[in-house]
């Protein structure tokens, strides 16, 4: 299940209708293991294109060397369909390369950039086999215990 | 000319789950050649015939080795290098 804070929640599918119809991308990261998704980071789709979704190469790197910094992982990886259901497309799958994120597909074909309901649907992506997920929106997470 | 090589999550299956490991070799084709020889397999992940693989970004002392060289980059001692597979995807 993907436990996730109304705020991120609303930041993700703001993104995603403010992008469309162009795909949006980005990740949510959070403490390694941890499997919070705390930090959102909007990213460029460099590919700049209704069906298609690439992290720029340079910024890819930037954005890794910061959570390695921060000792974090990403724990959501999300983008965005903007004429097709939320569901990972085979390239998607092809593609996946983190086994522990989070893959979260809002589906944006119905209301594009204005206001109205989205799909937000989780998924699990390894080895090329998809499980699609719960998605809990709380208010917020709960706080970190301390060991 | 011993460099670090910063493995991804989705191939630390290949280096007993190191984050990073050590390999040699004085341009990246040869450097993958020497983590090929101590982590097989791992070579077949990076590179195909025509070259490095579309959505594997390889990156020495923070630059896409697109821009320098591909394959045949120059490695000096003690360079960076950091493999992260492309974050892509979409509807298709």
């Amino acid at each position: 299940m993907l436990t996730i804070d109304q705020a991120t929640y609303d930041r993700i599918v703001a993104h995603a209708k403010r992008d469309h119809p162009d795909e949006a991308c980005g990740i949510v990261a959070g403490p390694e293991g941890s499997d919070r998704a705390e930090r959102v980071v909007e990213m460029v789709n460099a590919a700049g294109s209704p069906t298609f979704y690439e992290f720029d190469s340079t910024e890819l790197l930037a954005l890794y060397k910061d959570m390695w910094s921060r000792d974090e992982e990403p724990v959501v990886v999300y983008h965005s369909h903007t004429a097709t259901e939320a569901y990972p497309s085979r390239t998607d799958i092809g593609l996946a390369s983190e086994p522990a994120a989070h893959y979260v597909l809002v589906g944006t074909r119905e209301h594009g950039n204005n206001e109205g309901p989205v799909e937000f649907r989780s998924f699990r992506i390894v080895d090329g086999e998809v499980t699609e997920e719960e998605v809990s929106v709380v208010p917020h997470l709960l706080p970190l215990t301390k060991e | 000319m011993a460099v670090e090589v910063r493995i991804p999550t989705i191939l630390r299956s290949y280096t007993s789950d190191q984050k990073a490991v050590t390999a040699e070799g004085t341009t990246l084709a040869a450097v993958i050649d020497d983590l090929d020889a101590n982590h097989p397999g791992i070579k077949e992940r990076l590179i195909e015939q025509s070259g490095l693989r579309r959505f594997v970004n390889v990156y020495v002392n923070d630059e896409d080795v697109r821009f320098i060289g591909g394959l045949e980059a120059e490695i000096s001692d003690g360079d960076q290098v950091v493999v992260l597979p492309a974050v892509a995807g979409g509807q298709g």
